[in-house]
């Protein structure tokens, strides 16, 4: 049984006269304790819904509620919800403590209890020796502890992160990530992680709502949304894809190349079918599903990447561990066969 | 050989321009006070050193009253224009662009641009206007008139002080359950606080040294220590005018010296 923390009821937002769309009518429902990122380009209104979330823009149209109430009209210093903010945006005039304290302070707990939970926060994110010092004698990823200290210091219901480890380097975005996790798994705080990184994305997140113009492409859990992608924008965005056209007709497809394969429920019409590199494997010439001629294969340490040309000229690429004619790779322009894994090939919405 | 980047310190005749500029900035002030240590009776003719300007000046009743009365319409005028000039700063700057707002830091900034002798005909004018029919006299006018052409001085050192804070910090100070008054007073003022002092300094220095508004504006015995030297330079000259040029001298470097080290020192 999981309680609703935050819910979007068809929220737009439009900037301007009107003329620009940030948010078109999302609807999103996320649930307590989850860790839930909003993935997408930049300009495709992630950032919008969060500061929708947080109270520092008003919806044009849509509600916004928090455990059940509506708080679209609310300003932000009553919601129960905090900001880990990209820039951090420390207050440089205090101290490290006074920073985190300052949510509690401002909410009007007696100093006893706000040096007790600042004290706690210090703790958890290990910035005890740090207590007094100021926000610019700290290095980014102390930084950032301390912002995200001062966000869950007062308990909120919901934290709202908005890109916070893209001013990092990788390193420190590895470590920061996994911070990240253990806070969330020991404080059971509901997370909202915004981010345009879909590694990041896959790798912290319960659920990922994939964002594009102001619109919800897809919801679902990182295996989902990589394995199951709705539309050619998710397929694209998350992970590496190849887009093969073909026509369908009822339980199979028939492939620009002319091939025709068996796919139960393909419906009719010309599709747009998506298929991992990592789900195509090279064979004998003659055997397997297609015929292809070797382009060129790249050696990435992990895997091997062939690029490969079908016989209508598409060109796919096919990822694999080992290549198949020995150590030495496979050459230029050699033939080879092209077998789909099964359940490899999906169908798009559009 | 590639040919050195142009350099105006490689022209010929730089340091004696220099210096000859140098020498036209200092020269006059310095011959200012070294005269007022002068034992004898001008301020041409050296007669030996001696301190008997500064103790006559500061013994004497007129100079002490018109230097408590520069004091107080400096101390007024610098509070009551800081005060309007930081919430005009924080109005003008705490958001984001808007229509006219060029228009507005023009307005804001009317005193640098309209000629003070304008300025000084025109409050001679409406504060006449306002005495006859009220009946009012006092220092007030000379506040009102100083606090007025301060605005300025006080609102640049202040808006540039804001135009370089995170606008975001309000923004977290909100997310963090302060109201707008919360968030003013615990984050927006004290990262203002060496903006606003910059600016009273500015202000008070401006309001101390002000000749023409105040020559027009006072009434008979509301002399300011400029007025009453300008008064004094009608009749004999003596090195008392030196002796008190020289300490209000003093007086402003200390004040402009201290803008500077709080304007330098939180920039970075």
């Amino acid at each position: 049984m999981t309680t609703t923390a935050i819910e979007a009821r068809a929220v737009t937002k439009r900037f301007g006269a009107g003329e620009i769309t940030a948010l078109d009518a999302v609807s999103i429902s996320i649930a307590q304790g989850e860790f839930f990122t909003l993935l997408g380009p930049s300009g495709c209104g992630k950032t919008t819904l969060l500061r929708c979330i947080a109270g520092f823009e008003t919806p044009t149209d849509g509600a916004i509620l928090l455990s059940g109430s509506d708080i679209t009209a609310s300003p932000p210093n009553k919601r129960n919800v905090n900001t880990v903010f990209q820039s951090y945006a420390l207050f440089p005039h205090l101290t490290v403590a006074q920073n985190i304290g300052f949510g509690l302070k401002m909410r009007g707990d007696d100093a006893a209890k706000v040096d007790k939970r600042t004290e706690e926060m210090l703790a958890l994110v290990k910035m005890e020796q740090m207590a007094s010092r100021r926000p610019e004698q700290l290095s980014g990823g102390q930084q950032q502890r301390v912002a995200l200290a001062r966000a869950l210091a007062p308990a909120p219901e919901v934290l709202l992160l908005d890109e916070p480890l893209s001013a990092l380097d990788l390193k420190l975005r590895k470590e920061m990530q996994s911070e990240l996790k253990r806070l969330q798994s020991e404080t059971g705080i509901t997370f909202v992680f915004v981010t345009h990184d879909q590694e990041e994305a896959l790798t912290m997140s319960d659920r990922i709502a994939v964002m594009s113009h102001g619109q919800l492409q897809q919801v679902g859990s990182p295996r989902e949304i990589y394995t199951r992608p709705v539309n050619r924008f998710v397929a694209d965005f998350i992970g590496e894809t190849n887009f093969l056209e073909a026509e369908a007709k009822g339980d199979s497809v028939t492939l620009s190349t002319g091939d025709t394969l068996p796919l139960p429920g393909a419906g009719t019409g010309p599709i747009t079918l998506a298929v991992r590199p990592e789900l195509l494997r090279l064979t004998e010439p003659g055997e397997g599903d297609l015929t292809a001629t070797v382009r060129d294969s790249v050696y990435f340490g992990t895997d091997w990447h062939c690029h490969l040309l079908l016989s209508d000229g598409t060109e796919v690429v096919a990822r694999m561990q080992s290549p198949p004619t020995g150590e030495s790779g496979i050459g230029k322009g050699q033939p080879v066969g092209l077998a789909f894994a099964p359940g490899a090939l999906r169908v798009l919405e559009d | 050989m590639a040919t050195k980047p142009f350099s105006v310190t490689r022209l010929p005749g730089f340091g004696a321009i220099a210096i000859a500029a140098f020498i036209a900035l200092y020269a006059p002030i310095i011959t200012l006070v070294v005269y007022s240590f002068n034992a004898a009776n001008s301020v041409a003719i050296w007669g030996g050193f001696s301190l008997d300007w500064y103790r006559l000046a500061w013994e004497n009743d007129q100079v002490q009253q018109a230097a408590i009365r520069s004091l107080v319409i400096a101390t007024f005028a610098a509070g009551f224009s800081t005060l309007l000039a930081t919430l005009a700063a924080v109005g003008t700057t705490r958001r984001g662009r808007f229509k006219g707002q060029t228009i507005i830091y023009v307005m804001i900034n009317q005193p640098l641009m309209v000629p003070e002798i304008v300025t000084a005909v025109a409050l001679l004018i409406l504060f006449g206007a306002i005495r006859t029919a009220t009946g009012i006299q006092g220092l007030g006018y000379l506040i009102l008139a100083h606090t007025a052409f301060c605005i300025p001085f006080a609102y640049l050192p202040i808006r540039a002080r804001l135009e370089g804070m995170d606008m975001s910090l309000e923004t977290a100070a909100a997310d963090l359950y302060a109201t707008p008054w919360q968030a003013f007073r615990h984050v927006t003022l004290p990262l203002l606080a060496p903006g606003i002092l910059a600016g009273a300094m500015l202000a008070f220095v401006i309001s101390l040294d002000d000749v023409i508004i105040t020559e027009f504006v006072k009434s008979a015995g509301q002399d300011t220590l400029p007025t009453y030297m300008l008064g004094q330079l009608r009749r004999a000259m003596t090195p008392e005018v030196n002796a008190i040029s020289t300490a209000l001298l003093v007086l402003t470097v200390l004040l402009l010296t201290g803008f500077f080290l709080i304007t330098r020192g939180r920039q970075n």
